[in-house]
């Protein structure tokens, strides 16, 4: 799916990744796991194309193109979808309206028909069960007045929609009690298939009790200094970060 | 003025030099640049109006000589020369006056069509009568029967002049004096045409009229004068639209549009205004400096403004309401859209007289490129307004960093029995906001059209459906290329 090489990454003149070699194939979940500025957030930004992160150096290959060529809407309608860490607001901007108007984009990228209003909202009707989202989120203007747990669900919804390839979750777990959790891993969880990947960024382990990833990478100063199964974020929580950075340099 | 001395006059003319040729290949009677009595009696002669209406314009003229140009506004434009600009244009066969679309000058339809508002469609189609200004002449007024059958005048204000002198005399200029403005005085010297609508008492007018001017000639000033009476307990829904050709010289615009509803009734009117901002330089654009206002002079009456405004290269323009009858209400809707170098001052008045009247000003300016955008609204409660109830909301959007929003509220309150509400915001399109959009699959020019038709929404659903679609795809081509 994604091939992730000796990927380097400065913002605003600073280093942050200094090589970065990740693989992802279709139907893997990973999660990357680090200390706060560690480079985490950097990473999944950088994928989705914020123009604020310069490659240095490295290639990104996404099912075989060249993803650090495309452009950033042109690499959603490629199916690469970021959940963000601080969903942005659009005010006056209908969230559903502003979801058909995502969904068809995409679908006119991929040379699909457009839906009309009631298609999508047939499409949409299991989905916002999944989320148990209020009927009220859809009418408001995107991630307006939103509770910090609503608009992480709102995130997910938005994946649950547009069905990407390759889904990017960016700190979904902050800001979230304990239910929320549930209902946002759990939507996560029902959209898992062999066709798709997912790459979760997280500083906490606790998503991935739910979210239970196939592999774990630690992420510290810009580089993945250790990788395992889903037992090194076990080992993580337990020991904390310093003793593994301490075993890595070992 | 009799057909010889008629003869003179136009000899006199064409001895002059003409500096301009003509635009399109219709045959203009097309007097020369140059403003004077005579010229004012030319107008009024050629339109054959009765005595007092040519002593209305020349009392209009000369207020407007002790005039000056007013430059309060926030905006910026080489002088005017008045006496560069012809006050008289009109078809040369009109005088004969077309009896039906069959009998209009195929030029003339043609001009239409190109402009995309085929007058035969709108008329089977769109259930809207049309009273068609082109060059200050209407030419072509449809339906009429159907308005007829309920009361309704709806026809041009020269025609109006002839056939209903009683209400012309008793309404032009009760709500806009001759001797208001620099431009309404010489709106009322040399004012052409434009249109002339009254509601008979209990009547809701049973479609929803409107009148699309345009600007075809060059270098012609065009004077529209629009009178609109809503009787007793009627209703009346009025929309405005304009789209004008390419031209290189800039064109004054400086009409008046005077509403009075009566006891228990109600005017909307909604205007979506496109005309030509100029290139990027600023370059031909429309000069647009009219003068808009109602009276709400009956008890529970109630006046709306809407507009969208997107042309232009200056917008000078005031819609106010003054509210004199007992509990009348005035509402304000405007988008203003400045992008290039365009530059647009305009805003509301509302001025409570009466008591519990209330109004409600909603104001979107935009402004992208290099353009500026100024809100100016006053809200005055005189002392015999008890009761009164205000509220503004002014909100500005920036698009790029070479633009500009200003917003000066006036308020005047002199009855401590009244209410004032204001709110402002200003907010600029972030680059999180398109990103977030483009992430999720939106190009960049969608985002932006989105995000910018979020901010109108408030304005945009006043509109009439069809309208309110046009005023969209009006904001989405005027923001074309304006970002990235």
């Amino acid at each position: 799916m994604i091939k992730i090489e000796n990927l380097h990454v400065e913002v605003e003149g600073t280093q942050i990744l200094k090589g970065i070699n990740l693989e992802v194939k279709a139907g893997e979940t990973h999660a990357i796991m680090g200390p706060n500025g560690s480079g985490k957030s950097t990473l999944a930004q950088v994928l989705a194309g914020h123009e604020d992160y310069e490659v240095t150096k490295g290639k990104v290959e996404y099912l075989k193109k060249d993803l650090l060529e495309m452009d950033v809407d042109e690499r959603a309608c490629e199916g690469v979808f970021l959940a963000f860490q601080y969903p942005v607001e659009l005010p006056g901007v209908n969230n559903t309206y502003f979801l058909k108007s995502a969904l068809n984009a995409q679908r006119k990228y991929r040379g699909e028909k457009e839906i009309d209003a009631m298609e999508f909202m047939d499409l949409i009707s299991d989905k916002i069960k999944l989320l148990n989202l209020k009927d009220s989120l859809l009418k408001r203007p995107v991630n307006e007045g939103f509770s910090g747990g609503e608009k992480k669900r709102n995130e997910i919804f938005q994946m649950a929609v547009l069905e990407p390839k390759l889904a990017l979750l960016d700190e979904t777990d902050s800001g979230l009690d304990i239910d929320a959790l549930r209902v946002v891993a759990g939507g996560v969880n029902t959209m898992r298939n062999k066709e798709n990947a997912i790459i979760i960024v997280t500083h906490y382990q606790r998503l991935l009790n739910y979210i239970v990833p196939d592999f774990v990478h630690v992420l510290v100063d810009g580089k993945i200094i250790s990788s395992g199964d889903k037992n090194l974020a076990l080992e993580l929580e337990e020991k904390g970060y310093d003793k593994i950075i301490e075993e890595a340099k070992a | 003025m009799n057909q010889e001395s008629e003869t003179e006059m136009l000899k006199e003319y064409a001895e002059q030099e003409y500096k301009y040729g003509f635009v399109t290949d219709i045959e203009s009677e097309t007097l020369p640049p140059g403003l004077n009595e005579k010229v004012i009696k030319f107008i009024s002669n050629k339109k054959g109006e009765p005595k007092w209406l040519t002593e209305w314009r020349l009392k209009a003229y000369k207020i407007w000589l002790k005039m000056k140009e007013p430059h309060w506004a926030n905006v910026d434009y080489p002088p005017i020369d008045y006496q560069g600009i012809s006050y008289y244009s009109a078809p040369k066969n009109a005088s004969e006056g077309p009896q039906s679309l069959d009998e209009v000058d195929p030029e003339l339809i043609e001009t239409y069509n190109k402009l995309g508002i085929p007058l035969e469609e709108q008329e089977i189609l769109a259930g809207v009568a049309v009273d068609a200004v082109f060059d200050s002449m209407s030419v072509a007024t449809t339906f009429k029967e159907r308005l007829a059958e309920k009361g309704v005048i709806f026809c041009s204000i020269s025609e109006a002049v002839k056939e209903h002198p009683e209400l012309i005399k008793k309404y032009m200029g009760s709500v806009v004096p001759q001797s208001d403005n620099f431009y309404a005085a010489l709106n009322s010297a040399v004012f052409t045409d434009g249109s002339f609508c009254y509601i008979p008492p209990g009547t809701k007018c049973p479609m929803e009229l409107s009148t699309y001017f345009r600007i075809n000639e060059q270098n012609t000033g065009q004077f529209e004068r629009t009178l609109i009476v809503a009787d007793k307990g009627s209703y009346v829904s009025y929309l405005e639209g304009c789209t004008a050709p390419k031209r290189d010289e800039n064109q004054l615009h400086a009409a008046v549009v005077e509403l009075v509803a009566l006891d228990d009734a109600e005017i909307k009117y909604s205007t979506v205004q496109n005309w030509y901002p100029g290139d990027k330089e600023g370059k031909g654009g429309i000069y647009n400096f009219v003068t808009k206002r109602g009276a709400c002079r009956g008890k529970s009456s109630k006046i709306t403004w809407t507009q969208v405004e997107t042309g232009s290269a200056i917008t000078w323009k005031y819609p106010s309401c003054i509210l004199q009858g007992d509990n009348s209400k005035g509402e304000f809707y405007s988008v203003a859209l400045s992008a290039l170098k365009q530059q647009a001052d305009t805003g509301t008045k509302m001025i409570h007289i009466g008591k519990n009247t209330k109004s409600t000003i909603i104001s979107k300016g935009i402004s992208a490129e290099k353009g500026q955008n100024t809100y100016r609204g006053q809200v005055m409660i005189k002392k015999s307004a008890t009761g009164a109830r205000n509220y503004s909301q002014c909100d500005s959007l920036l698009i790029g960093d070479k633009c500009g929003a200003h917003t000066f509220p006036y308020l005047d309150v002199k009855n401590t029995k009244s209410h004032v509400e204001h709110e402002a915001s200003t907010s600029k399109i972030g680059e999180d906001q398109i990103y977030y959009c483009k992430q999720r699959g939106i190009s960049e020019e969608d985002a932006i059209n989105l995000i910018v038709n979020g901010f109108c929404k408030e304005v945009f659903r006043e509109l009439p459906m069809e309208f309110a679609v046009e005023a969209q795809r009006l904001l989405e081509v005027s923001l074309e290329g304006s970002v990235g």
